[in-house]
């Protein structure tokens, strides 16, 4: 067994069984840590895959900003999460059927495919020999070439996400005090300060 | 020597965990995101390996498309999720019966 084998079988198995720890944690904060593991362990699998790029772009958006957000809202949400657990063991047969049946069913597709002859031939962007061109470049050649429409819609996607997930969660407090400028810059000096003239033996 | 097949079987064995996950977790919406996020991984992994074993990388391209589309979806989740929580105290997905006609 080579070290590029050896290492596959590593990742693929730590990848399993973190994703099914993942799914059956206690406690969710240890899902998310499950979670981020299983991520690292498919960035290695997609390394050695000769898929660089994307390795480094899971580790980033999918470690670095989606597990991150699991983690903040798990942790800000005051959930009593034993009780939710409780129920698991009632679901656990249903969940079994389910997933035992569509094992079975991606077993029946597996036997039964095949590649067709002028695949090959049909290729949209054949890979460039990777000691002349890397995977990065040679995926920015073609993400901003032939792919740029297709890409800035990623972009807007990700416009709408933000203003989307910023509207739902903004809500207005009443009875805040905050800082209003205008009203600052316009606050009239003579008006700020009242002079009482105060006569001696009498109060105010 | 580690071929496509070994590859594929990582994938299908990531997304039936995922779906596994999601009924397994019926109480609870985090863990039923995370679920989603397996599935959308595994997909991931199959454009890769499809996309190494036929050297296009156009494959690689549009899982550059599905992880954008995935955390696009985790953010408006999760804030979707925050949002019921302020308003009902819970996250049990058999309470979000308020838009029921």
């Amino acid at each position: 067994m080579s070290v590029a084998d050896f290492a596959f079988y590593a990742f693929a198995i730590v990848a399993v069984i973190a994703a099914l720890l993942v799914v059956t944690a206690r406690n969710p904060v240890h899902s998310v840590l499950w979670l981020i593991l299983t991520f690292l362990s498919s960035a290695g699998l997609f390394v050695l895959m000769g898929a660089e790029f994307i390795a480094m772009l899971l580790m980033i958006v999918y470690i670095g900003a989606v597990a991150v957000l699991f983690l903040f809202v798990v942790m800000m949400l005051d959930i009593d999460f034993a009780a939710l657990k409780a129920e698991m063991t009632r679901y656990f047969p249903l969940a079994s059927l389910v997933g035992v049946v569509i094992l079975m069913q991606l077993a029946l597709l597996y036997g039964a495919w095949g590649q067709a002859e002028n695949a090959s031939a049909l290729r949209m962007a054949p890979t460039p020999d990777m000691a002349e061109i890397h995977n990065t470049r040679a995926l920015g050649l073609i993400i901003y070439d032939q792919y740029l429409l297709v890409f800035q819609l990623s972009g807007l996607i990700l416009l709408v996400a933000m203003i989307g997930a910023i509207v739902l969660t903004m809500r207005h407090r009443t009875g805040v005090k905050r800082q209003d400028v205008t009203q600052q810059m316009w606050r009239d000096p003579a008006k700020a300060m009242e002079l009482k003239d105060v006569k001696p033996g009498q109060g105010l | 020597m580690v071929g496509l097949e070994h590859y594929l079987t990582v994938a299908a064995t990531l997304f039936v965990i995922g779906i596994f996950g999601i009924f397994l977790n019926r109480k609870n919406v985090i863990v039923i995101l995370m679920s989603v996020e397996l599935i959308l991984l595994s997909v991931n992994i199959n454009l890769v390996a499809f996309s190494s074993q036929l050297g296009d990388l156009v494959g690689q391209v549009f899982t550059m498309f599905v992880l954008t589309v995935a955390a696009a979806e985790a953010a408006i989740g999760l804030a979707i999720l925050v949002t019921f929580f302020r308003n009902r105290g819970t996250i049990d997905v058999e309470d979000v019966n308020v838009m029921k006609g």
